[in-house]
C-alpha cells in the first residue's frame, strides 16, 4: 500500500520548474490532462451558450454573425484542443510506459516539446478569439474560408502547429511500443489498449503532415492568392475538401481507437474474463486505421464531387463497420458470462457500447449516398457526430479517466456521486442529441441561429439536455478535484486487474517500477491467474 | 528490452559506385532535358515523372543508403508513397471525372473552372487570362 508520506513521481521534485521542465511521461501527461480540462471547459460553455440561442427560434442573447464563431470555435476547440489530445497525449502519455513495463518514453524531450507546442497552438488559437474569431466551423472551407473577414489564419497557424504536437506524440508511442516492451511482452501479450494506441499513432504520422500542407496552403491562397482552390485561377475549391477530409477522417480514428483500447480493458477488467477474440480486436483496429484513409470522401456527396467517386467512397465506407462491429460483437461476448462489477468505469464503458452504436450505425446512414443527400448539412449529421466523438471518445475517455485515476493520485473518487453524475451525463446526452436526430431527419439545416417555429419544442428539449450535460460534468469537477486531496486512499491494484500499470504503486514512483519488469502473465489471463491463486490457497 | 536491437554499422560504399550513380543521375537529366523538347501529348507528364521517379530512387536507394539499411526504412518510405498515391488516385478520380455518369452536371462544373479546358490548356497554362474566362467550349460535354 502506498502512504502520503511515500515518494512519488509527484512529490519527488517540488516547484513549478520541475513541472514545466519535467521529462517524466506521468508529470506531462498531468499537464495534458489539464490543458484538455481547460479547453473543454472553453469548449463546454460555447456549446450551452449555442443551446441558449437556439432555445427559441427568435434572437436571444447573439447575432447571427456571433453565432457563427461561437460554433466554429466550439467545434475547433473540441477537436483540435480536446478530443484528439485527450486520449494518446494525456492519459496515454501517462499509462503506456507503466502498461509497457518501462520507466518512460522512447523520447522524453520530445514528449515534453509535444506540450510545449500544444501551449504555442492552443495560444495561436486563443488569440484568433481576441482577435475576431473565425466564422468558418471547424472545417474552414473554402472558398468562404479565403474571402471572410474572421481570424483565419490565427487559428490555422494554431491547426498547423497542434498537428505537429500530435506528430510528436505519435513518433513517440511507435517507438516506444516497439522498443520499451518488457522481456517476455510479445506483441500479442500486449494490452490492447497498447494496440489502439499503435494504431492511432500510425495515423497520427501518415495523416496530419496532409492537415499541415492544408492549412498552409489555405494560408498561401488567403493572403497572396496563389490560386489553388480559385477557379477563376485554375484550381478547385473542393480540392481543399479533398485535402481537409483526408486528414480529418482519419483523424476521427485518431480519436477513437484509443478510445476502442480503453472500452477493451475496462470491460475485461470488470468482467474479470479473458477477452473474447483478442486478434480480433488488435486486428480490427489496424483494420480501422487502414480503411481510415479510404473514405473520406463521404464527406463531399455533395459538394460537387464527382458521381463515380462518389460512388466509390459509399461503397468502401460501408467497409469501416466491419472491424467496429467486430470490437462491439467482442466486447459483449467478453461480458457473457463474466463476473460483472458495475462500476464507475464500467458505467461508462456500457454508456459507450450503447452511445457508440447509435454512433456508427447512423454512419452507415450517411455513407449511403442516396440518404446523405437528404441528410447532408441537417442536425442529423450534428447529431451523429456527437454520438461518435462525444458518446464514443469522450464517454471512453470518462471511462479511462474513472479507471486509471487511483493510479494518477494514489486516490479515489466518491463512487456514489460519480455514479449520479454518470447517469446524469447519460441522460442528458440523449435528450440533447436523440432530438437533433429527429430534427435533421425533418430537415433542420446545421449552422443556423434561427429555425422555424415548429422545431422549437425539439430545439428546447435538445437545450434542457444540455443543462443536464452540463450539470453532470460539474459535479464530475467537484468530485474529481475532491478526491485528489480527500480522496480515499487506495493500494496498488484496486480493480484487480491484470495489466503491468497495475503493478506500480499509486501513485507511481517517478522511475514507475522498483524492479526490472518482467511479463508473468498475460494481460487477461483471468481464469489462469485465478486457478493459480485457487491452488496457492490465497484467494 | 524486446524487439530487435539496432546492430546495423556505416556501411561503406566504393567510390566507383558513386561516381556510376552520379553518372546515370547526369545522363537522366540530359535525357529529362531533351523529352522535354518532344510533345508526347498527354504523356508529357508521365514520362518527365518517371524519369524523375527513378532518379530520385537512386538518390535514396545508394545516396541515402536505403539499399543497405534496414528493411524497415524502406517499408517506412513505400507505405509513405503508397498512401500518398492512394490520396491523388481518388482526389483525381473526382476532379477528372466530373460528369462522368450525369452529363447535365456536367457543363457549369467545365464552364467555372479552366482545369477542364483542353482545348485552351496550353495558353491558359501560360496565364492567357482571356481563355481562363473563355472556356465555355467544353460546356456540355
Amino acid at each position: 500500500m502506498s502512504t502520503a508520506t511515500a515518494t512519488n513521481y509527484l512529490n519527488e521534485a517540488k516547484g513549478w520548474k520541475s513541472w514545466l521542465l519535467t521529462q517524466d511521461h506521468k508529470r506531462i501527461g498531468i499537464m495534458y490532462l489539464a490543458g484538455i480540462f481547460f479547453f473543454f471547459l472553453v469548449g463546454g460553455l460555447l456549446a450551452l451558450i449555442i443551446r441558449w440561442e437556439l432555445f427559441t427560434p427568435a434572437k436571444d442573447i447573439m447575432e447571427a454573425d456571433t453565432y457563427n464563431r461561437f460554433f466554429t470555435l466550439h467545434g475547433a476547440i473540441m477537436i483540435f484542443l480536446f478530443i484528439i489530445p485527450s486520449i494518446p497525449a494525456a492519459l496515454g502519455n501517462f499509462v503506456l510506459p507503466l502498461m509497457l513495463g518501462a520507466k518512460d518514453v522512447a523520447f522524453p524531450r520530445l514528449n515534453l516539446a509535444s506540450w510545449y507546442l500544444y501551449v504555442i497552438g492552443a495560444l495561436f488559437a486563443l488569440y484568433s478569439i481576441i482577435s475576431g474569431a473565425a466564422d468558418t466551423g471547424w472545417t474552414f472551407y473554402t472558398p468562404y474560408s479565403t474571402s471572410t473577414s474572421g481570424s483565419v489564419v490565427a487559428i490555422a497557424v494554431g491547426v498547423f502547429i497542434l498537428g505537429f504536437s500530435s506528430i510528436f506524440t505519435g513518433l513517440n508511442f511507435i517507438a516506444t511500443i516497439h522498443k520499451l516492451r518488457a522481456p517476455g511482452m510479445t506483441w500479442f501479450k500486449m494490452p490492447l489498449f497498447v494496440w489502439g494506441l499503435y494504431a492511432t499513432a500510425i495515423i497520427q504520422v501518415l495523416a496530419t503532415p496532409v492537415l499541415g500542407i492544408t492549412v498552409v496552403l489555405l494560408i498561401l491562397e488567403r493572403m497572396v492568392h496563389i490560386g489553388i482552390f480559385d477557379p477563376a485561377m485554375g484550381g478547385d475549391p473542393v480540392l481543399f475538401q479533398h485535402f481537409f477530409w483526408f486528414y480529418s477522417h482519419p483523424a476521427v480514428y485518431i480519436m477513437i481507437l484509443p478510445g476502442m483500447g480503453i472500452i477493451s480493458e475496462v470491460i475485461a477488467t470488470f468482467s474479470h474474463k479473458r477477452i473474447f477474440g483478442y486478434k480480433a480486436i488488435a486486428y480490427s483496429s489496424l483494420g480501422i486505421a487502414f480503411m481510415s484513409f479510404l473514405v473520406w470522401g463521404h464527406h463531399m456527396f455533395v459538394s460537387g464531387q464527382s458521381e463515380l467517386a462518389s460512388l466509390i467512397f459509399s461503397f468502401l465506407t460501408f467497409f469501416v463497420g466491419i472491424p467496429s462491429g467486430i470490437k462491439v460483437f467482442n466486447w459483449v461476448a467478453t461480458m457473457y458470462k463474466g463476473q460483472i462489477s458495475l462500476k464507475v468505469p464500467m458505467l461508462y464503458a456500457i454508456s459507450f457500447l450503447i452511445l457508440f452504436s447509435i454512433g456508427g450505425l447512423t454512419g452507415i446512414f450517411l455513407g449511403a449516398v442516396s440518404v446523405d443527400v437528404h441528410l447532408h448539412d441537417t442536425y442529423f449529421i450534428v447529431a451523429h457526430f456527437h454520438y461518435t466523438m462525444m458518446g464514443g471518445t469522450v464517454i471512453a475517455f470518462l471511462a479511462g479517466l474513472h479507471f486509471w485515476w487511483p493510479k494518477l493520485w494514489g486516490r479515489i473518487y466518491n463512487e456514489t456521486w460519480a455514479v449520479v453524475s454518470c447517469l446524469m451525463i447519460f441522460i442528458g446526452f440523449n435528450v440533447t442529441f436523440l432530438s437533433q436526430f429527429i430534427m435533421g431527419a425533418q430537415g433542420m439545416p446545421r449552422r443556423y441561429y434561427t429555425y422555424p417555429e415548429e422545431f422549437q419544442r425539439l430545439h428546447g428539449f435538445s437545450s434542457v439536455g444540455s443543462l443536464i450535460l452540463g450539470a453532470g460534468f460539474l459535479i464530475m469537477t467537484i468530485y474529481l478535484l475532491h478526491s485528489i486531496f480527500r480522496g480515499k486512499k487506495v493500494g496498488r491494484n484496486p480493480w484487480q486487474s491484470l495489466t503491468m500499470e497495475w503493478e506500480a504503486e499509486s501513485p507511481p514512483i517517478t522511475h514507475n517500477f522498483d524492479k526490472d519488469m518482467v511479463l508473468e502473465h498475460g494481460p487477461y489471463d483471468y481464469d489462469i491467474v485465478d486457478a493459480k491463486y485457487t491452488e496457492e490457497g490465497t484467494l | 528490452m524486446n524487439g530487435n536491437e539496432s546492430t546495423h554499422s556505416a556501411h561503406i560504399i566504393p567510390l566507383s559506385v558513386y561516381l556510376t550513380i552520379a553518372s546515370i543521375l547526369l545522363f537522366l537529366t540530359f535525357v529529362t532535358v531533351w523529352v522535354a523538347s518532344i510533345n508526347f501529348g498527354a504523356y508529357n507528364l508521365v514520362i518527365a515523372m518517371f524519369i524523375a521517379a527513378v532518379k530520385a530512387s537512386l538518390v535514396a536507394l545508394f545516396f541515402m543508403h536505403l539499399k543497405y539499411d534496414n528493411k524497415v526504412y524502406m517499408i517506412i518510405l513505400l507505405i509513405s508513397i503508397i498512401f500518398l498515391a492512394i490520396f491523388i488516385t481518388f482526389t483525381m478520380l473526382d476532379t477528372l471525372q466530373r460528369g462522368a455518369i450525369y452529363d447535365q452536371k456536367a457543363g457549369q462544373i467545365r464552364e467555372s473552372a479552366t482545369m477542364y479546358d483542353t482545348v485552351n490548356a496550353d495558353s491558359a497554362l501560360v496565364g492567357d487570362s482571356a481563355n481562363i474566362v473563355d472556356s465555355t467550349s467544353m460546356s456540355g460535354k
